[in-house]
């Protein structure tokens, strides 16, 4: 967030302790205040993270004076304004000295990981016990619902939301406003309300951790769909390999139903609500909307030609509501606190914060929220804290699973907004983001996924059922040293008839790991193809790993974790791989402090001393002569 | 149990709040265990069963327990939050058994926060 520059700041800690203790009531009043002297364009007020005024909080520090102020008692807030602002005296009685802490733990604004966060969908994480209801309505839990059940029409709380812009976070991003007012104006016998909770992409956990970690923000979410569509049933779909998630959201179900939150006449206003969940069976196209709702009616989960919204004929024919849990667990807080708030993060087609999972070759592998205008280069350098290995380099990163794309290095400094990773050539997705670093293979990353979309592929289209298993078997030959000159080629005209052809989204994503590291890795694809080399090594069949006689130290690491003891040489004398015994793990290359395992081409196995030279010369930093395969005979 | 009207809303989050505040509720501590899926995979279990045995070797029962979900710093689990008294709450990573009873030990018996265990200090942004 830019701050331009004004005369000056007023910052308020927005850390949990801070808010609960007022810090929203204090901003209003300072707001108002300053509207009423006109300074409002001279003085910024900013929420801040966590700066460790904890115990005495909320705390107002004001720059660049450097001088905190207590908030309380909020009745001395307007004299503290017209002193400290308008006359220029700094206000005695509300002042404080910066506190320390008995140690040098430093504080969430200054430890990256927390300080570019900020918590909306996981407001409560940390802090709850899921498993008690009356924690999470201490933190204003359901007053939400009680607004939209006394003090909202449906229609207002359908305007509220398609407002705020807030839009599916399942990986579509349909505008969540427009789905529910299809939802409210048609009319039915009987209208429901889904919640998508199955995650199916592989390294993706947001979800699980809002359903384990706070179920009833996703509980009310639903609820107040149902009062913003007029409807009274509502299944919460879980697969089944999140025991812990089913577990604390049936508890939760539980105790809402005993407090009357679920049922009939929620809060003495007439209107009831049902709500159960339905566990998934293991089958990642039941995470798609319609094979979802198949599934819920106890049949095959296959998907069906979209010629009509869910909103419209979904669950066993009747106007269904679908949203993801991310997207439902954002309500409450929209509903509270309007839809401008909403906006005051993100950009304005893409608003708000968004979870992400942030795993891969990073430091700081977890659950990241982070207004939508944040970085890629923010998310993986500052939050992520950088490469993990030693030695290695960013290459790449995955966003949205199997049916996204990667994105490389000069890509890094765009906003991860729907609208500019489309541009790309990636896809937000649910949230889940891999780095990838040097030692990453893009041609084996990309038959990775398609080896996990063929396996879930219903099977109902050709084009998804045929085309992503020839597509996988391409893929399998160019990592096995069968590779032919055109199989790119090949594999991108499959990719367009799948997007074109399939049925449903599994279908018609799939292609989009191969198109994306075609696009942005052709040579890697190449190499694999012409060359029978695969340079990170993770293709075992076209990789001979060598050792560079003048970088070698004879340390012996590489010798002793090698597993097939296929290294030989004496303590500070240059070692030798014997090709016959090697089975190309990349333990050497893994191992090695001294960068002197050198990976060749598969043809590097059993070939003469000139061809090894010629090859050597292809790598950089290497010098021709010092590298000699062994052959043992 | 009788049905909640909206008042009760209001009454049930200022009894959890007087409930679990430090300085009203005459508590010394409040220690969350983060037990996520993440947090349970890696001993998180252990760290709870570790924290109220030292609790009822201590005999203390001034100490609020809570255990959570993830803390979203997966790489780093098992991990608790201690806050004392007029301090400000510290979020722990990478335990075992062992530190878990130094930090009862050290910070919630004595307040002195152990620094060489802790990541950061203070509450998430929440806005």
């Amino acid at each position: 967030m830019e701050l331009e520059r004004l005369r000056s700041y007023a910052m308020l800690c927005a850390g949990a302790g801070c808010v609960d203790n007022g810090t929203m009531n204090v901003k209003t009043v300072l707001d108002k205040e300053l509207r009423r002297w006109g300074l409002e364009k001279e003085i910024g007020v900013v929420l801040t993270g966590c700066d460790g005024f904890c115990s005495d909080g909320p705390v107002m520090a004001v720059y660049p004076e450097e001088i905190f102020y207590h908030t309380q008692p909020i009745e001395e807030i307007p004299k503290l304004v017209e002193e400290h602002f308008l006359k220029g005296r700094p206000y005695e009685r509300l002042m404080i000295s910066k506190p320390s802490l008995k140690t040098d733990i430093p504080f969430m604004n200054e430890v990256p990981f927390f300080k570019y966060q900020v918590l909306r969908v996981l407001r409560n994480r940390g802090l709850i016990d899921p498993e008690k209801i009356e924690a999470y309505i201490a933190r204003d839990g359901y007053q939400a619902l009680a607004k939209a059940l006394t003090e909202m029409k449906p229609e207002e709380i359908v305007k509220v939301v398609a407002d705020s812009g807030l839009r599916g976070r399942g990986g579509a991003g349909f505008p969540t406003g427009k789905k529910w007012d299809l939802g409210l104006k048609i009319k039915s016998d009987m209208k429901f309300v889904v919640c998508n909770g199955d995650e199916g992409d592989p390294g993706a956990f947001m979800d699980r951790a809002v359903m384990e970690g706070d179920p009833h923000a996703v509980i009310e979410g639903m609820i107040i769909c149902g009062v913003a569509t007029q409807s009274h049933k509502g299944y919460i779909y879980v697969r089944a390999e999140y025991p812990l998630a089913v577990k604390t959201l049936q508890m939760a179900i539980d105790q809402c139903y005993e407090m009357g939150l679920l049922g009939n006449n929620i809060f003495d206003s007439g209107f009831d609500f049902d709500l159960e969940i339905y566990q998934g069976a293991g089958a990642f196209v039941c995470g798609e909307a319609t094979a979802l709702m198949r599934s819920i009616e106890g049949k095959r989960g296959m998907p069906r030609p979209k010629l009509w919204r869910s909103a419209v004929k979904g669950l066993w024919d009747r106007p269904t509501v679908l949203n993801n849990v991310e997207t439902f667990a954002n309500i409450p807080q929209i509903v509270l606190n309007g839809a401008e708030w909403y906006r005051s993060l993100g950009t304005e087609k893409s608003p708000g914060t968004k979870v992400f999972a942030l795993t891969g070759a990073i430091n700081n592998v977890g659950l990241v929220e982070v207004p939508m205008d944040t970085s890629l280069r923010t998310i993986i350098y500052e939050i992520g804290g950088g490469i993990k290995k030693k030695g290695r380099k960013f290459k790449a990163v995955q966003l949205g699973g199997p049916s996204g794309g990667c994105i490389p290095e000069e890509f890094l400094d765009i906003p991860v907004t729907y609208e500019d990773i489309k541009k790309s050539g990636a896809i937000v997705g649910s949230g889940g983001m891999v780095v990838m670093d040097d030692s990453n293979c893009m041609v084996s990353t990309a038959k990775f996924f398609l080896d996990f979309t063929a396996d879930e592929s219903c099977g109902k289209c050709a084009p998804c059922r045929i085309g992503t298993r020839v597509m996988l078997d391409l893929l399998t030959d160019i990592c096995e040293g069968r590779g032919q000159e055109g199989d790119v080629e090949t594999l991108q005209d499959l990719s367009h008839d799948l997007i074109e052809a399939s049925l449903c989204g599994l279908g018609q994503s799939a292609p989009n790991p191969v198109l994306s590291t075609i696009q942005y890795f052709r040579d890697e694809y190449e190499k694999h193809i012409r060359d029978k080399w695969c340079q990170t090594g993770v293709c075992r069949d076209l990789s001979t790993f060598v050792i560079d006689k003048s970088l070698c130290k004879g340390c012996g690491v590489c010798l002793r974790a090698c597993p097939t003891k296929c290294i030989m040489g004496e303590k500070k004398q240059p070692h030798t791989i014997s090709q016959d015994l090697c089975v190309h793990c990349r333990t050497c290359w893994d191992t090695c402090k001294f960068n002197a395992i050198k990976i060749l081409p598969a043809a590097a196995r059993t070939a003469g001393e000139a061809e090894i030279e010629r090859m050597t010369a292809m790598l950089a930093g290497s010098q021709p002569g010092t590298i000699m395969a062994e052959v043992a005979r | 149990m009788p049905k909640l009207s909206i008042a009760d809303l209001q009454k049930i989050k200022g009894k959890n709040r007087s409930d679990y505040s430090l300085k009203n509720g005459g508590y010394k501590a409040k220690v969350v265990v983060h037990m996520g899926t993440c947090g349970v995979a890696s001993g998180a279990l252990s760290i709870l069963l570790t924290l109220k045995d030292e609790m009822s070797l201590a005999k203390r029962e001034d100490i609020i327990v809570i255990p959570s979900g993830c803390a979203g710093l997966c790489a780093h689990e098992p991990m608790v939050t201690i806050e004392t008294v007029d301090q400000p709450p510290v979020k722990y990573v990478d335990l075992n058994e062992e530190k878990m009873r130094e930090l009862f030990r050290e910070h919630i018996m004595e307040g002195k926060p152990i620094g060489k265990y802790a990541l950061v200090s203070g509450s998430e942004a929440t806005y």
